[in-house]
């Protein structure tokens, strides 16, 4: 990684978006994963969906545990505030800057090993909170920076770079999230974009929990044959179930859709989300459906993808704190202390 | 009246041994209250089990002329409800004591005293005559033997009658019953014993201008004072009623009448670890956040601790400490999170601490606490402890000054952050060691990283031995910025010139004190400090550099204050003896007068 600001090149022809920002400006510090990790294509995705959104950096807080995933958030959205936690904590400081601040849009990005095994009671808990942020697992099956142990996402059956096969069945971010009452569960495959890109910003303007699982595949320890994260095997066993078109609320619906193969969803702040489904028997928001459709795949051995499912009116924690509208930390002090006077009467019962 | 007999007038402890989950605590609190509003200084502790019905459960109230807090080590008058519990009760009353006991039953003959006076009183066979309700024939039960001691220790009625008016405004039906039975006791005492006793209450007016509280509640109020608006918690005995108290106030302060809204959020984390990185989480966005806790939740909280002193950010933490090791004894008291507390955390980590000695101090200190979080960018911790915490304390009232204004320490906002060229997070600019910090949301100049890994002073990431090293190093500058910041000890000089001293900190001040009156009234005098903060100013150092022998009160095994004086101070070790009382109740006097009298009968100290 280097310190040294380099030259923005701008081509003319580089399209802005509303704020006057390029894609550029949606990046992060050069990332120092190996080449062709899968988390770099996902660190895009996500440039590239803010930059859709039009959101301004400095309105979002990015957040994210230990591991090769949660490096990730310095190589996005420089101009955004930004906390490295400890190793599968991020969803509670996420939870205490939400308590505080609920006008910041919250980005949180975990791998396998942050929020299935060390952090695994954290990711379960935000989700019962139905915190209001996106949640990215960048789930590759394997630890990287220790050098190639199986994660708890691992499959049965499946082979380390050093030739020794995981026994454990894997825990699946996506059905524990539909399990735990996540209100958003979708997962996608960094190798396509155009996939990812409405998931995310769907997953940002979903208010509540938005989990999305990205398989992302590890070049360096977890992308050889026997590998059931492979970039090979992914590509060959992918199932997309549902496609997400996001649709901002300023645009009019113009994706054209038949009646039992799209079907739109609308979020609080009126903006769309409409499903194409590659599976006509598939309706994301039923629950019991959905875990039981994850089930049948997985015995075939697909990877489902897309929104898998969404429950859009669910109160989020500060819905159901009552919590008032101005963000907490921004209240005057006056607001908040009751004074010398109520203190004199409060003492009163004291007596 | 004989001179014994005079001198239990307004001074003597009363000891009531019950069953919990039977309303034995309201009754003592009726008792406790009309004391304390006849005017005679009293303190109350409870000696409870960790359970919810069922095990014994003790309440002991000390009344005080002099207005001592701490426990003297006697029993005057023991209630003994508690069949249980009776044999060990009746062995623990002072002699010349009262044991009052339920003569409903037979007692067996060979539990008697020849040296007290036992007052046998049919509470549940007069209760289960005149109440029918089985519910309410236990509970009648405690409200009777309250009526008793009214006779017994000249209780004023009146009052009694007015507490219970207000306890059950809500419930009026309730009134005429509880009054009821305390006259069933009452009159059974009157037409039975001589009353009242030697030890016995006679109106005084030495509580005007204070009141009753917990430390919890008081450091609760301190919360809603200083503007704290977010809670993290995971309930742990005995720092849970922090946390309702946080929640009571707020719903009475904060909630807006029209639209029913909250400006406040409480979270009850998944456990100790969440409600740290909640806190860090919201102290980050600009919120004022606290995590209240005890001993087993600081070891959980750790590795967040670490990350807050590294990344720099405010915290407010109390621990309001209990029996360790490990789970220990959750409801009994100790100071023994002192060292886990300073150092708490891999890696060179050090951390601010406050020490209130009571429940008015948790107030003040809880201001502070966020003050100084805010001002040192780091986490502060206020340690207090189950007597304090969970205890029912007289002090004088809390008062607060409305031209106060939070110390939000060095913030860039706005204008002053608009004309700078740059901004960065982790650089000292003006030589004190902290840096100026931003609030997210604010300006899009104002954006920087957080991380727990190696940073340089502009806040990337490094691997660099110098730039990690300059970061450290400046952490230690601020260091030395918070000695001189912090909170000043308190120090009491006797009459006479000495070069003995006692230490001690937080609950231990009452019975240090009332050991001193004790001692100089044997002519034995010695200094006084009470540490109120760590890290230790000038002021500490000065106090022990003047002495030549200085004894340190703590309440732990392996005086965990005198070891941090010796790493934290120059003080010689060989200066410091150390007084350790560490069993789980609150500490007495006792304690400290034997040990420095045995110390001086020896000839080994002045």
């Amino acid at each position: 990684m280097s310190f040294i600001p380099k030259p923005k090149i701008l081509h003319k022809g580089l399209k802005r978006n509303e704020l006057g920002l390029t894609v550029h400006d949606y990046g992060g510090v050069a990332s120092t994963l190996c080449a062709g990790c899968g988390h770099d294509s996902i660190t895009a995705a996500i440039m590239q969906a803010f930059f859709e959104l039009n959101m301004p950096p400095h309105k979002v807080a990015k957040l994210s545990g230990i591991g090769c995933s949660s490096k990730t958030t310095a190589y996005f959205l420089a101009g955004a505030h930004g906390v490295n936690a400890v190793h599968g904590r991020m969803p509670s400081v996420a939870s205490g800057a939400n308590a505080a601040n609920a006008d910041m849009t919250y980005i949180g990005v975990s791998g396998d090993g942050d929020s299935l095994s060390i952090g695994l009671g954290q990711f379960a808990h935000a989700i019962r909170r139905n915190l209001n942020m996106l949640y990215i697992v960048e789930n590759n099956g394997v630890y990287g920076l220790t050098k190639g142990q199986f994660s708890a996402s691992a499959d049965v059956g499946s082979k380390a770079k050093k030739g020794e096969t995981n026994l454990n069945p894997p825990i699946d971010p996506v059905k524990t999230g539909i399990a735990m009452g996540a209100s958003f569960v979708a997962r996608g495959f960094s190798g396509d974009k155009s996939q990812l890109v409405p998931l995310i910003k769907a997953g940002v303007r979903h208010r509540g929990f938005a989990l999305l699982d990205v398989l992302s595949p590890c070049v360096t320890f977890n992308d050889h044959e026997d590998s059931t994260k492979s970039y090979a095997h992914t590509r060959q066993f992918f199932h997309p179930a549902v496609h997400a078109d996001f649709i901002p609320p300023s645009d009019e619906i113009r994706v054209s859709y038949e009646e039992g193969e799209a079907m739109p969803v609308e979020l609080h702040d009126g903006s769309t989300i409409v499903l194409r489904k590659a599976d006509v028997k598939y309706d994301p928001t039923d629950r019991a459906r959905a875990f039981d459709y994850l089930m049948e795949n997985q015995e075939r051995g697909q990877i489902v993808t897309g929104l898998l499912y969404i429950s859009s009116g669910a109160d989020d924690m500060h819905a159901r704190n009552t919590t008032t509208e101005v963000p907490l930390a921004e209240l005057d002090y006056a607001r908040l202390c009751p004074g010398a006077d109520a203190l004199a009467e409060l003492q009163k019962g004291l007596r | 009246m004989s001179g014994r007999a005079k001198s239990k007038l307004n001074d003597f402890v009363i000891k009531l041994a019950t069953v919990n989950g039977t309303g034995s605590a309201s009754a003592n609190g009726i008792i406790l209250k009309t004391i304390f509003r006849m005017g005679v200084p009293v303190v109350g502790k409870n000696l409870f089990p960790s359970n919810i019905q069922g095990l014994p459960t003790w309440y002991e109230i000390r009344v005080s002329r002099q207005g001592y807090m701490a426990r003297s080590g006697q029993i005057d008058v023991m209630v003994a409800m508690n069949a249980q519990t009776y044999a060990a009760d009746l062995a623990e009353v002072s002699p010349g004591g009262v044991l009052v006991y339920d003569s409903t039953w037979p007692r067996h003959r060979d539990l008697t005293r020849p040296d007290i006076t036992i007052l046998g009183i049919p509470l549940a066979r007069m209760c289960n005559e005149h109440f029918e309700n089985a519910r309410a024939r236990i509970l009648m039960k405690n409200v009777a033997y309250v009526g008793a001691l009214a006779a017994l220790l000249d209780l004023d009625i009146e009052v009694i009658r007015g507490l219970i008016e207000e306890q059950f405004a809500a419930k009026k039906a309730l009134i005429g019953a509880n009054m009821e039975a305390i006259e069933l006791g009452y009159n059974y005492a009157r037409e039975n014993f001589e009353c009242p006793l030697p030890m016995r209450v006679q109106s005084l007016n030495k509580t005007a201008g204070h009141i009753m509280i917990d430390g919890n509640s008081a450091a609760a109020l301190g919360c809603v004072y200083a503007g704290a608006t977010v809670g993290a918690w995971y309930p742990i005995t005995p720092s849970t009623s922090l946390m309702d108290a946080f929640k009571a106030f707020s719903q009475r302060f904060r909630v807006d009448p029209k639209t029913g809204k909250r400006d406040f959020c409480i979270i009850q984390a998944e456990d100790e670890l969440a409600a740290m990185g909640m806190v860090i989480g919201a102290s980050w966005m600009g919120a004022r956040a606290f995590t209240p806790t005890s001993g087993p939740g600081i070891s959980l909280m750790s590795e967040f601790i670490g990350f807050a002193y590294y990344a720099e950010i405010p915290a407010v933490l109390f621990d309001v400490q209990r029996v360790g090791p490990s789970t220990g004894m959750p409801t009994r008291t100790q100071q023994s999170d002192i060292t886990l507390c300073a150092y708490a955390s891999h890696g060179d980590t050090r951390h601010v601490l406050l020490f209130p000695a009571d429940p008015r101090e948790c107030f003040e200190m809880a201001v502070q606490a966020f003050d100084l979080a805010d001002r040192l960018q780091t986490p502060v911790f206020v340690l207090t402890d189950l007597d304090i915490g969970m205890n029912d304390w007289m002090v004088p009232e809390l008062e607060w000054d409305d031209t106060y204004r939070p110390d939000r320490g060095k913030v860039l906002e706005g204008e002053a952050l608009e004309k700078i060229e740059k901004f960065y997070r982790y650089l000292d600019v003006d030589g004190d060691g902290i840096p100026y910090r931003t609030r997210p949301g604010d300006l899009a100049k104002g954006a920087y990283f957080v991380r727990g890994s190696g940073h340089n002073k502009y806040g990337a990431y490094t691997e660099d031995s110098k730039e990690y090293q300059e970061v450290l190093d400046r952490l230690l500058k601020k260091w030395d910025t918070a000695k001189k910041i912090m909170p000043e000890p308190v120090v009491r000089r006797t009459r006479k010139a000495t070069s003995t001293a006692i230490v001690t900190i937080g609950s231990g001040a009452g019975a240090v004190r009332e050991a001193m009156d004790r001692l100089a009234a044997k002519g034995i005098y010695v200094n006084y400090m009470r540490v109120r903060s760590f890290p230790f100013g000038r002021k500490v150092e000065r106090f022990l550099a003047a002495h030549e022998h200085i004894y340190v009160v703590e309440q732990n095994r392996d005086a965990q204050l005198k070891s941090l004086l010796i790493n934290e101070t120059s003080v010689p070790k060989d200066k410091l003896e150390s007084i350790l009382h560490y069993h789980g109740l609150p500490i007495d006097y006792r304690c400290v007068v034997e040990h420095i009298e045995r110390r001086v009968a020896r000839g080994e100290v002045a």
